[in-house]
Formats: structure tokens, sequence, C-alpha cells
């Protein structure tokens, strides 16, 4: 029993560190530790920069563009990735739409999107979530009804995680309503958003940021070889992205140093406030949060272990998405107390680089901490809520 | 990076397997518990023909060479079998002092029957006024010319009532609460001035107060060097943390699964309790506590094996997780049993004050939690 790495990959460990500390965008990093929102055109440049290096897509398989690492190397960069405040990958093309069309799309689908989607010359959205539907996926509603060679496409998505800078969204869509199962008869087509009849309507969410939209479809035209795989069978495709998408959400690694930074928070002196790491009683709950951290690092290196040694990862995979989401939401709690009467200001645009340096209220990222744990309530909500992992865990993992 | 087992190590958990499968069931369980003595020799006898007793000698005193992670593979599985024999006294506390601090001849005479399983052994570790402050120690030994003369009184020793021989910690120089001054004294339980009354505990097994008043002894009971006992004694009580540790992860697994195939046999409403949702996610919690104590343990076992301060800074954190994931996991399978788990006749009930006893061991959740927060603590 051992966790040693090889040198082989303690060089690649330096190469990568290397990497984020003289290539990457070094402002986007530190936005990052500032908790400032990216803009477009931010996210854009460094996934393009990341791309230039060869490295935009650690999970495909070569020849798609992936970088053919090992599930080890693909840990190594996740957490060197984390360590230097780095933004997570955007999903929706690289962990997504991507695999699905390498997986079950035709070659001339292949052609034409995944070039893009690796190089971010397209911004896609997921349309999963429909108003009313939760987490109940199969009730969606959104009808894609066969006229020619095309769809007509009618209804509602929404939810959809910066929409506003989309050009193409992946939608799960009715074809058939005359069905047994609800899961059946739903497909999976790939829409290009500039297009008549396709309207994106903000939703403001309670930090005040506009992250989310409900994407409207009022007789949008798309065409047949836009459907993925099988007509009907959307479902099942879907359901393998969401796999996907639980596998991401939990980021261990993220935790990691978000730890380490409320760490180095608690050690410094707010306007000359006493530094809460004198205040044991916060100490015992960051001490807390850390062993629970631990034990979900050492859960997820189990999981990669199995994957390593050729097997499928273990049920205890299963928790990883629960207890990710829960943990960040604590760790965000106790950034929050930590930052005390600087988390209340709420002054939106004081790091927009127009705004004076020495009009900003407080010394740092402690003026957004409010913010940030508002806009963190969704990770137990999204991805299918952690009821629905509850439920998934108490039929699949337990037998009940 | 790997997290199995090795084939020996494999080998050691599939015979203590075996041998709780067929040979200890519950009932056997519930009669060596309610014996005379507290626990069965003849089992006892098993567990050294087998090996078991040797796990975490050197193979110079007599042992197997174990790491933590063999001794994690035993603790386990002595908590899946709810086992009352006294491992812990034995092999991890009084073993634990002897391999580290014991000369060539205290180890033939003490350690050799001890891993053999002809003699029965303890460390009094705690003291009633120190709580879970292994340093706090207020039984004195006075020098007098070639012997020491003791005076104190030991809390919770185990298997207190059957040890021929008592490990004392006392203090022989410092004052009360200090890491220096502390001397380990290897005694004849039927000395004069000892004065022991055993008794049982919650959750099964055995222990005692022992007084000791004007105890006389020579320097030949000194284990190690005079005052300076307390890295042993620090080392053998963290070998014990983690085993107790290893133990609750046994029994809160085995406390999950019961409680899992319970619900699904047991019908409410014309339909089994399984399929309720409130009970579901209960049981989710049960499962989610089990893994990550696992994690926690699995991490501790490396972390010990490397030594240094990650050592005690996952130990502390180990204790702390099965601190809270044990009470919870305990509790829980109570509350899903019902009104049958709280019944004496069930094992649930017996698995869950066994957990409960774990938890108050060698330092409780919020004891583990503050050393953690200590900026003192490594």
């Amino acid at each position: 029993m051992n966790v040693t790495f090889t040198t082989a990959e303690n060089e690649f460990r330096s190469e990568v560190r290397k990497y984020f500390k003289e290539e990457f965008p070094q402002d986007v990093l530190e936005k990052q530790r500032k908790a400032i929102p990216l803009t477009r055109e931010d996210t854009v440049r460094w996934h393009k920069n990341i791309y230039r290096k060869g490295w935009a897509a650690p999970s495909w398989p070569v020849e798609y563009g992936g970088t053919g690492w090992s599930s080890v190397q693909k840990y190594i960069f996740a957490d060197e990735q984390a360590r230097a405040s780095a933004p997570a990958f955007l999903p929706f093309g690289i962990s997504m739409v991507g695999p699905i069309i390498y997986t079950f799309g035709n070659d001339e689908q292949k052609k034409r999107f995944l070039p893009d989607i690796l190089e971010f010359n397209t911004w896609w959205c997921q349309g999963y979530s429909e108003p009313g539907a939760g987490s109940d996926l199969a009730s969606l509603k959104l009808r894609a009804d066969l006229e020619g060679d095309h769809y007509v496409l009618n209804g509602t998505k929404t939810w959809t995680t910066l929409g506003q800078y989309a050009d193409w969204i992946f939608c799960l869509a009715r074809t058939n309503s005359d069905v047994a199962r609800r899961q059946e008869g739903i497909s999976f087509v790939l829409v290009n958003m500039k297009q008549p009849g396709v309207s994106v309507k903000p939703i403001v969410l309670l930090d005040g940021e506009h992250e989310v939209n409900e994407i409207h479809f009022d007789n949008v035209q798309v065409p047949v070889k836009n459907l993925v795989g099988e007509e009907g069978k959307g479902w099942t495709y879907g359901k393998i992205l969401l796999q996907h998408e639980r596998a991401t959400i939990t980021g261990v690694a993220n935790l990691k140093y978000m730890l380490l930074r409320l760490c180095s928070l608690c050690a410094k002196s707010i306007k000359g406030a006493e530094p809460l790491s004198n205040d044991r009683n916060f100490m015992r709950k960051v001490a807390a949060a850390k062993v629970e951290l631990k034990a979900l690092e050492y859960t997820e290196l189990r999981t990669l272990a199995s994957v390593v040694s050729g097997k499928a990862p273990g049920p205890e995979s299963s928790i990883l998405k629960i207890v990710g989401t829960e943990l960040c939401q604590r760790i965000d709690s106790l950034y929050l107390e930590a930052s005390g009467y600087y988390a209340l200001p709420y002054v939106r645009d004081q790091y927009d680089s127009a705004y004076p340096e020495e009009d900003r209220v407080g010394e740092g990222s402690e003026t957004n901490a409010a913010l940030v744990y508002f806009n963190d309530r969704k990770v137990s909500i999204y991805g299918g809520s952690n009821e629905i992992q509850r439920n998934i865990i108490a039929k699949h993992v337990l037998g009940l | 990076m790997d997290f199995s087992l090795n084939e020996v190590q494999m080998i050691l958990a599939d015979s203590i397997e075996k041998f709780i499968t067929n040979e200890y069931d519950f009932d056997a369980r519930q009669k060596y518990s309610g014996s005379e003595l507290g626990y069965s020799e003849e089992v006892w006898k098993t567990f050294s023909e087998l090996g078991w007793t040797a796990v975490p000698f050197s193979e110079e005193d007599g042992g197997f060479d174990g790491g933590p992670v063999d001794m994690m593979v035993v603790m386990e599985r002595l908590g899946r079998g709810l086992i009352v024999e006294p491992y812990l006294a034995n092999v991890v506390l009084a073993g634990g002092i002897l391999r580290r601090g014991g000369n060539s001849t205290q180890k033939s005479e003490w350690l050799s029957p001890l891993i053999s399983g002809k003699l029965q052994a303890t460390l009094a570790f705690a003291e009633p006024q120190a709580r879970y402050d292994i340093a706090n120690i207020a039984t004195t030994a006075v020098r007098d010319g070639e012997s020491f003369v003791i005076n104190g009184l030991k809390g919770y020793v185990l298997n207190g009532g059957n040890a021929k021989l008592l490990i004392i910690p006392a203090r022989t120089g410092g004052s009360q609460g200090d890491e220096r001054g502390i001397t380990l004294f290897g005694i004849a339980a039927d000395t004069a001035g000892v004065s022991i009354q055993s008794y049982d505990t919650i959750d099964g097994q055995c222990a005692a107060e022992i007084q000791l008043t004007n105890v006389s002894l020579t320097t030949a009971s000194v284990i190690g060097e005079v005052d300076e006992g307390f890295q042993t004694l620090r080392s053998t009580i963290a070998d014990a943390t983690f085993a107790v540790s290893a133990e609750a992860v046994g029994i809160m697994n085995v406390l999950t699964e019961k409680t899992i195939a319970y619900t699904k046999s047991r019908f409410q409403f014309g339909v089994p309790i399984s399929s309720f949702q409130a009970l579901q996610h209960r049981m989710v919690e049960m499962y989610i506590a089990c893994e990550q104590s696992r994690a926690i343990m699995m991490w501790a076992a490396m972390a010990v094996t490397e030594g240094g301060e990650i050592s005690a800074h996952a130990v502390h954190s180990l204790k702390y997780q099965i601190g809270i994931a044990g009470t919870r996991v305990g509790e829980e399978a109570v509350q899903i049993y019902g009104g049958m788990g709280m019944t004496w006749e069930m094992d649930v009930a017996h698995y869950f004050k066994r957990l409960t006893a774990i938890t108050l061991m060698f330092g409780n959740a919020d004891w583990h939690l503050d050393r953690l927060a200590d900026p003192a603590t490594p």
C-alpha cells in the first residue's frame, strides 16, 4: 500500500507547474485568486493558450486531439491546475458534448465539430434542464418535430450556464411523445444558436451575476445531420454525459487549494484585526474541514488506483459528488466567517480594471467571500441534486 | 499508487475472517464475554498459534515484522468479529512498550511469553485526573537506593483483572504534566501493595482500577531509561489509537451492512422499510461515513509507516473522524433497527456499545480536533 509517484510522474508534475507559472495568462490567475469573475475574452484566451500547449483535452483519445495521459497524469494535471489557481476547463465542449460526438457521432460530425471544440473556436452550452423539470430530467418537453430534412424545435431550456456567450447548444429534445417510457423518444441534437427563433433571456442569480439563462426555441430549424446517434436514443447518451459531469464536479484538487488559501487568509490581519489563526474555535472548524478533505482526497485516490490497475472505479467513487460539493460549501462558509464585516460590501465593479485601485473597499478576496458563498449554493443542486445522488447510491450501490 | 494488500496481508486477513465465520459467531462471543474470565483461553491460544499475536514484533523478538498496514488488517477484522479477547491490552499496549523499551532480559521474560499467549499483560495508561493527557501522571516512583517505591491510582486498566504483568508509567521527576520525568515499570500483579478492583465494561470487556500503595521495586523493573519513558509511551498510545480506529472501521462496516440487510427483510405498511426514502438517505450517510473513515484509515496507515510529524497528525485526524463517524453510524443503526436495536439479544446493540467505548478511548473527537487546531501541533 503506497501513494508514491514515479520519477516520470514527478517530472510531469514539474513540467505542468512550469507551464502554469510561465506560459499561462497570469492576469487570469490573479483574477481567480481574488475571486473576480472572468470575462468571455479571458475564458477564450486561456483555453486557446492551453490548446497551443497541446493540453486542451486531457481525457480525449489521442486520435481526436487528446493528450493520451494516464489517469495519474490527469490527476497530477488537475492538482497543479488548482494549485496555480487556474480556472477549471469550461466543461460544455471538452467534457460534455465532445465525448458524446466522438463516441456516438458520425465521421462528418467529428470533422465538423471536434477541432473547434479543442481550439475553443466555438463556445458550447448545455440544453438539458427545462422550466419545471428540476432533477426529473426525463419530463422534458422541448419538441423536435421532423419536417423533411429538418427538425423544428419549440420549447424552452433553462439554467443554461454562460449561454449568453455560446455559439452552439446541445439539446435533449423530444422527437416522439407516443412512448411507453418517458426516457424513450428523446433525441440528442446540436443547435446553432445564431439563427432566427433562438432567444436568450438572462437569469440573474442571488449573487447579482448573470451566469445562467433561459433559452427559447420558436420554430427553430435544425438540419437532420445535426442529430447525434440514433433518433430516440438521446437519453442513453445524455446519461453517460451526466456521469462525466458528476466526475468533473468533485474538484478535490480545487478544494485542497481553497482550503490552503483560507488558511493564509486566517493567518493575516484584515485591516489591523487580530488574525483568525489565534481563534481556536474557528481553527477547530478549519481542522475539521481539513480532515474531511483528506478523507475525500484518499477516496479519490482509491478510485484512481483502481482505474490505474485496470478495474472500474469502485462504489466509493459514488460519494465523491456529495461529499465534494458539501465540503465546498462548508469551506465557502468558513471564508465568509473569516471575512467578517468585509464580506458585506457589495461593490460589484471594484475589481474591473477601470476602477481606481485606491477606491476599493477591503484588501482582497474577502470582499467577494459572500458572493462566492451565495453562488456555490448551486453545487449541491446542479448535475443531479445531492438528494438525487443519494437515491442513486441507495439503489445502485446499497441495493435498496 | 496502490491501495491493495500484499500477499501476506491477504493471507492474514483471510485467516482471521475464516476463524470468525467458522468459530466466533455472536453466540460464542456472548458466552466468552459473559464467562468468569471475560474471554476464551482457547481462543487466545488459537490467536497465538496462528501467529496473530506476533504481528507487530520484529523477527528478532519472535514476531512477523508487521507494520501499520498489517495491524490495520488485523484490527479491522477483530472489529468485524466483535472479538473480546485482550489483543489490544497484550499485543498493542504492553507489547508496544516492551518491543520499544524492553531490554533483552525483559523481552525473554515478558515479551516472548506474551507472544506465545502464556502471559497476560497490560499497560496502565490512564489516571483519573488526566482525562486524555498521557503526560499528566500523578503516580510517583521515589528512588530509595537500588529500589523505587510507587504510589498512585491507575484507572481503566484494560485486562487489568487478568494481567500478570502490569506496565506502570510513574513520575520519577518533573511535575505533573511534564513529558520528562516519566519512567515505565514492569510489575508483577501479585506484588505487595498492588490492589486490583476488576470490573466489566459497557462493551462486554474487562478493565480495572489499580491502587498502588508503597509498592517496592528494584531497578530491574525499569523499562527503558529512568525519566525518559514518555516517547515510548506516546508512540505506543499512538499505535493503540490507530488500532482501535481500525477496529471501529470494521464495526462501522458491519453495522451498515447489517442495517441495510435488516431493512430489506423488515416489513411495515405492507412493504420492506428499505423502500422508504427517509431511511435510504440515512443509510447512504452511514455508507459515506464508512468510506470516508476507511480513506482516512488508509492514509493514516501510510503516514504512520512513514513516521515523523505527519504520523501524529494522521492519527489525530483518524481518531477525530472515527469519533464523529462512529457515533453517527452506531446511533443510526439502532434508530433504523427500531425497537429491536434496543434489545440485548441483537448483535447490533453490542457492536454499537463497542463503537461507543472506542469513541471515548485515547481521546474523543473533540480532544483530537483540538490537537489539530492547536498551532503548536505539528
